[in-house]
């Protein structure tokens, strides 16, 4: 039902590519400009995309409204950043306007033409993904990776699983890929940390991440609840209702026996 | 005496006359060259001072209106009725200006009303954006009757009356429930917010010191208010908002007191952090020292002494504010933020035009009762001084209005 990238940080070869397709998909601006000469103005076909992907891959920088899915390298290993497509979104549930979708299929996406600006999600995602055009005058949006959900709409896989050379990043079922991360730690326990991450954080996430060091040595966060955050403000918000009727109901019966304490003051008044 | 005071006006207009314009540039510059051009926000710091200045201390200050409607309407306690009238001004102002700062914090102003017609109940901020936009209309009708008196319009006058009463309540609950949200604001970073700040009683802890600010702040209006215009409040009821705000600060100290206990949260005092230093000098100079200074009957009883109680709560309650908003963010975000100059100049000329609107009603229209001789009893403001400046400024006045 519910789609995902299973991310194998074992596997990556720190090409790249993943990077550059992004980019081509979302007509981004390379960070080569000498690689922009290459792409033909025409639209790509995946396998040309699959071939100019991994012949102008680009590693580093940091995620931007330019760059929604970046390579990063922590010691010799390299760790794909992007949108985490929470099962039930912090940047969903913080948005006045209702911008962010949890879709059905598994991506979180953003409707611009709802959009306000006033960038709480950005405030509030616990893995500070979403990122703004901070340069825009008069439409700024924001910006971040949507697990190419129009692709996915077509039937085909999002840019970046499609160009991985070596199948670290894979694109399919959420369940199947969670039994697949699960054999993969069972079959070789020595080789990753027992642990996939993305499963349980936060409620659980449409990406999941395996790794042979710990979690925290990637720069993921790694003191995340289990418990999905938008619950921490539903817990208290949902009390909302209760407290506003009983404080009327307070209000109302203080002022009740107040103003009657005045009126019976009033009346004894002349008697005196 | 008409000499001596003009140069003092002509240097307050001047400042003021600085502030406007800086303010008008930083207009500019947000609305024609974007915020990236006219703030230090930036990815890892979307929220600034904008949020935590003028929404959250904005909103917060104006807490006055609703803590003295509850008091006169529905406690009766006619005693204070007298600055009802300067505190859902303040109120009216205070909602105002956060409403003109959210259009320069927002990316597109122009789509500001959005919450209107697009929903999302969930969202805190949904809800804080309802409760702005419906506490400003009531509060500018509880204040319309000053105006329409003035004007002498009888009719709406009578309507507006008749429906007083339900207004005041109902702008008290919604008072209730969004000055709590802006502590639920907070609570869906519990990993990201520094644990200082992070509690999930933030949102009482945001209504408790709401009130005790609203009470400074009235404190701050009536004592300015009387130095500069003659506008003049009995004494006593200012000691007693006093004694009023020593128990709602009492009451925040006490439950974040327990809060920070029971999470545990005094080992962190042990690292000497930005946070650390931050955190100790929120509690001390913003809640501890303004506690101690109001169990003092000396100092509560004097007009001096109230009056810096009542800044040094206002100050604990921007430092508290900024901290929750900025600060205790900090950590997580791995860098500092600090305000741009425009972004300042938005704030403080803002905060100028709502201090000059609110002189301004004060000069020209009825709201603080009109001054008058004083029976001498102790603790009324009789000091020579307050005399001195109270008849040159009301002579003024009076002949202002006349011309
Ligand atoms: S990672 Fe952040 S932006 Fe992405 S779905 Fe989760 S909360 Fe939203
Ligand atoms: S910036 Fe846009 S998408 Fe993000 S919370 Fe605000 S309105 Fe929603
Ligand atoms: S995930 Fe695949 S495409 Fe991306 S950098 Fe690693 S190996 Fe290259």
């Amino acid at each position: 039902m519910s789609k995902a990238i299973l991310v194998d940080t074992t596997r990556c070869i720190g090409c790249g590519a993943c990077a550059t397709a992004c980019k081509v998909v979302n007509k981004l601006p390379l960070s080569d400009p000498g690689a922009a000469h290459d792409l033909p103005t025409k639209p790509l076909s995946d396998d040309g995309l699959v071939a100019f992907a991994q012949s102008h891959g680009e590693v580093g920088g940091n995620l931007s409204a330019g760059a929604l899915n970046v390579v990063e390298a922590h010691g010799n290993v390299f760790v794909r950043r992007f949108c985490m497509h929470c099962a039930d979104p912090t940047c969903v549930s913080v948005c006045p306007v209702g911008a962010f979708e949890k879709t059905q299929t598994g991506p979180v996406v953003y409707n611009q033409d709802r959009c306000i600006g006033c960038r709480y999600c950005m405030m509030a995602c616990p893995f500070g993904i979403p990122r703004y055009e901070w340069e825009k005058i008069w439409a700024p949006r924001v910006r971040k990776c949507h697990m190419c959900a129009a692709r996915q709409a077509k039937g085909l896989q999002p840019a970046c699983t499609l160009v991985c050379p070596v199948q670290a990043a894979i694109f399919g079922e959420r369940d199947e890929l969670l039994k697949e991360a699960e054999n993969r730690i069972r079959q070789d326990p020595g080789k990753y940390v027992n642990h996939i991450y993305g499963q349980a954080e936060v409620g659980g996430t449409s990406v999941l991440y395996l790794s042979a060091v710990p979690f925290e040595e990637l720069g993921l966060p790694t003191d995340l609840p289990h418990d999905a955050l938008p619950n921490y403000t539903y817990r208290v918000l949902s009390k909302l209702p209760r407290l506003v009727a009983a404080t009327g109901v307070l209000l109302g019966g203080i002022f009740w026996i107040t103003n009657r304490r005045e009126e019976v003051a009033k009346k004894e008044k002349p008697e005196k | 005496m008409h000499l001596n005071k003009l140069p003092k006006l002509t240097f307050w207009r001047a400042v003021l006359a600085l502030i406007l314009a800086a303010g008008a540039y930083s207009t500019y510059a947000r609305f024609f060259h974007g915020l990236g051009a006219s703030t230090n926000l930036s990815d890892r710091f979307p929220w600034g001072l904008w949020i935590g200045f003028d929404v959250l201390c904005g909103v917060g200050t104006a807490a006055g209106g609703f803590t003295l409607a509850a008091i006169v309407y529905v406690f009766h306690l006619e005693r204070f009725r007298p600055i009802i009238r300067p505190a859902i001004l303040i109120a009216f102002l205070g909602y105002a200006r956060v409403g003109t700062t959210m259009l320069y914090e927002v990316g597109r102003p122009i789509r500001i009303w959005y919450p209107l017609i697009l929903w999302n109940p969930r969202s805190v901020l949904f809800e804080v954006a309802w409760c702005v936009m419906l506490y400003v209309t009531v509060a500018g009708l509880e204040f319309s009757p000053v105006i329409l008196e003035r004007l002498g319009w009888k009719a709406p006058l009578k309507i507006l009356k008749a429906v007083m009463l339900p207004l005041v309540f109902f702008g008290i609950l919604l008072s209730t429930m969004h000055q709590s949200s802006l502590g639920s604001l907070f609570l869906i970073v519990p990993t990201k917010l520094h644990p200082y700040w992070y509690s999930p009683l933030l949102p009482l802890f945001f209504i408790v010191s709401a009130v005790g600010v609203g009470l400074a702040l009235l404190i701050l209006a009536s004592h300015l208010s009387a130095r500069a215009f003659g506008a003049c409040i009995e004494q006593s009821i200012l000691v007693d908002l006093g004694k009023a705000m020593a128990v709602v600060m009492l009451l925040y100290a006490t439950l974040r007191f327990q809060d920070l206990w029971e999470r545990g949260t005094f080992a962190y005092l042990r690292q000497p952090t930005v946070e650390t230093t931050a955190f100790l000098l929120e509690c001390l100079l913003g809640v501890v020292l303004p506690i101690v200074l109001l169990l003092i009957r000396r100092v509560r009883e004097d007009p001096e002494g109230l009056f810096a109680a009542a800044v040094l709560v206002i100050t604990g309650f921007l430092l508290n504010r900024l901290n929750v908003s900025v600060t205790g963010l900090e950590g997580w975000a791995g860098g500092s933020y600090f305000p741009r100059w425009t972004e300042v100049a938005v704030s403080v000329s803002t905060v100028a035009a709502a201090v000059f609107a609110f002189g301004w009603a004060v000069r020209y229209l009825s709201v603080f009762p009109p001054a008058r001789p004083s029976d001498g009893k102790t603790g009324e403001i009789t000091s020579a001084r307050a005399a001195r400046e109270l008849k040159p400024a009301t002579r003024e006045a009076e002949l202002v209005s006349r011309a």
